[in-house]
């Protein structure tokens, strides 16, 4: 009996188990689309919406949040509350997948953009549903080194000489780190060095990376808080924002030649739709480009896609010639591909010598 | 079947159900969806996902980080439980609760304090680095980290066995002219071994397991200091769900057949115990 009674558990909990994974699937799609069902018939006087961006934008679009609610409500009376969300690029692209609810993406490359697309949850020819294909600021890869730049870095050739120590994120894990990469690639071959000469760069500066931080402000903390390197390969943006910290300790320098680096706005369509805040969400990324938002863009030291707005502030935005990624490879995907996925250049760099 | 239940409080049915069907909800499917999920990829795909040079690099620090680190904890844990439970001293609830610590303290923190401690300029790292002992973004840096994340299941295994142990067996042992060596070998130490079995696996497991930590103390090196965890969020940048769960697998199957061995061993202790 004490056998027979084992066994009788046994099915009997293997039953419960399997109907609860079947009733589980099922819950979690009807769950998901309770969720997603609007707000009883949709109150028009109000609305959410939900950016999903990677990490150093949180300032920019705070700024950008605050003045656009205010601008909409004046406008058409609707009160719109702005949240944000902000992560590892590629993380926020896979949480989106997965069912966050963003109105609008605005991540740090197509890769990801691009990603949620191909789940249908943003439709095709996205990039050229909003002016300047999708591209409200841009910005690029510069050095920040240490007061006076005692290595006397200037531009990428100097970053391989000899005892030169390079920080930047690992390019398998961070935007930051691939972008990096780009760039050391572009220095070499958009100013006509050949495939050979530009393996042989990026070989040796990766030799000279004393840490692979596995993002960008691990690399940051790295570089500043611990000290270690003599250059950091930074976005723009937060380059001005770690030397302007430093208070004299750091010095931006620009170097003649880098990426541009092209983070994509995109409205999430399958999301609203169904949230039906489509209005508001177009309003929401067409106001980044008018003079007001362009300013903001400006001020948070992204480049702004405004020419008239980005020769005001040449200043803060010394002119260095910024290559497309078609300059070195068809597209993102494409020097993605190359250069970082398994089995790529920088794959080969840390092969071991037999 | 004369067979009355035998046992003095009723209910295993329900329990094992119970137990089952937890167990199955939150360790059972995970896994199994995990397996679904790797065996996506044919086996060719399979295969190049998860056993590249760079990967059986990984493996290998993965695994040899978590089992030297375990191995510093076994002698580290066992000595903290003794004194904290043998002695008594000024600020012993201090100590027993500052052993706990690494279990609430997100291990980010953790790699992060160790990284500043140990890098050229740290409290720590300015007198070790003259002396070619590099604490930070190094092997060194992550068995560190390691034994701090571990220690907690070590000596909270330890501990309740030694709290536990009769004292009348020492006297008995001392008075029958055994010297404290002998008694400590042959009279303390088997009571300790599955226990100390048991932590030394929980502490390995733990390790294996550990990514937070390790990222900002190691420097990610690929074949120095990238361990397996690295690889499996490399692969997801890539949105390659497949391969980074292929990699998931194969560390699951090594973290399994190894559990399954320690618990082999525990067993095996227990029975020649005492």
């Amino acid at each position: 009996m004490k056998r027979s009674q084992f066994i009788a558990v046994l099915v009997l909990g293997s039953t419960a188990l399997f109907g609860c994974k079947a009733q589980q699937t099922s819950e979690a799609s009807s769950s998901a689309s309770a969720a997603s069902a609007p707000e009883p018939p949709k109150a028009p006087e109000s609305v959410t919406l939900l950016n999903v961006s990677y990490d150093p934008t949180r300032e920019l679009w705070r700024e950008l949040n605050e003045k656009f609610e205010a601008s909409y409500e004046k406008e058409t009376g609707t009160k719109v509350t702005i949240k944000q969300s902000h992560g590892g690029s590629s993380t926020q692209a896979r949480a989106v997948i997965d069912g966050l609810e963003a109105d609008v993406v605005t991540l740090a490359s197509i890769l990801d953009t691009e990603a949620i697309s191909k789940k249908g949850l943003i439709n095709a020819g996205w990039v050229d549903k909003l002016p300047n294909r999708s591209l409200p600021y841009t910005s690029t890869i510069v050095f920040v080194v240490r007061k006076g730049n005692p290595k006397g870095i200037k531009d990428w050739p100097d970053l391989v000489k000899p005892g030169v120590e390079i920080v930047t994120p690992n390019p398998k894990t961070s935007g930051n780190g691939y972008l990096s990469f780009f760039s050391a690639w572009g220095s070499v071959v958009v100013r006509g060095g050949s495939r050979e000469e530009a393996t042989k760069f990026v070989t040796q500066l990766y030799k000279q990376v004393p840490v692979l931080d596995s993002g960008a402000r691990g690399a940051t903390t790295t570089f500043v808080q611990k000290k270690i390197g003599d250059v950091h390969l930074a976005w723009e943006n937060e380059a001005q924002l770690e030397v302007r910290e430093a208070k004299g300790d750091l010095d931006i320098v620009y170097p003649p030649i880098s990426i541009r680096a092209e983070p994509h706005v995109a409205i999430v369509d399958g999301n609203v739709d169904r949230k039906k805040s489509r209005a508001a969400a177009e309003a929401y990324l067409k106001y980044v480009y008018t003079d007001e938002g362009q300013e903001i863009v400006a001020k948070h030291h992204y480049r702004p896609s405004n020419e008239a707005v980005l020769k005001k502030h040449a200043a803060d935005f010394p002119e260095i010639k910024l290559f497309a990624v078609s300059e070195i490879a068809k597209d993102f995907f494409d020097a993605h591909k190359q250069f970082i996925g398994e089995g790529g250049v920088f794959d080969s760099i840390y092969k071991p010598k037999k | 079947m004369a067979n009355v239940n035998r046992r003095v409080l009723p209910g295993f049915s329900l329990t094992l159900g119970y137990s089952i069907f937890y167990l199955s909800v939150l360790v059972l499917f995970p896994i199994v969806a995990c397996f679904v999920r790797a065996a996506s990829l044919s086996f060719d795909d399979f295969w190049n996902a998860v056993w590249t040079e760079r990967a059986r690099a990984a493996y290998l620090l993965t695994f040899g980080a978590s089992f030297v680190a375990a191995i510093v904890n076994l002698v580290l844990g066992v000595l903290i439980a003794w004194v904290l439970v043998r002695y008594n001293f000024p600020g012993k609830r201090l100590v027993d609760s500052l052993v706990d610590l690494p279990l609430a303290l997100p291990t980010a923190v953790g790699g992060l304090v160790y990284a500043s401690l140990y890098v050229e300029s740290g409290w720590l790292g300015r007198f070790l680095v003259p002396l070619g002992i590099q604490g930070a973004y190094t092997r060194l840096g992550i068995v560190l980290v390691l034994v701090f994340v571990g220690l907690p299941f070590m000596v909270r295994t330890v501990q309740p066995v030694l709290e536990d142990f009769d004292p009348e067996s020492e006297e008995a042992s001392a008075s029958l002219g055994a010297s404290r060596f002998q008694t400590l070998l042959h009279v303390i130490m088997p009571a300790l071994y599955p226990a100390m079995i048991t932590g030394f696996a929980l502490a390995f497991a733990r390790s294996v397991g550990e990514y937070g930590s390790i990222v900002f103390v190691s420097g990610n090196m690929p074949f120095k200091t990238e361990i397996a965890p690295i690889l499996i969020v490399a692969r997801l940048e890539e949105f390659a769900y497949g391969e980074a769960t292929a990699i998931a697998v194969v560390l699951l199957i090594i973290s399994f057949s190894m559990l399954i061995l320690i618990n082999l061993l525990e067993g095996w202790s227990r029975r020649n115990a005492v």
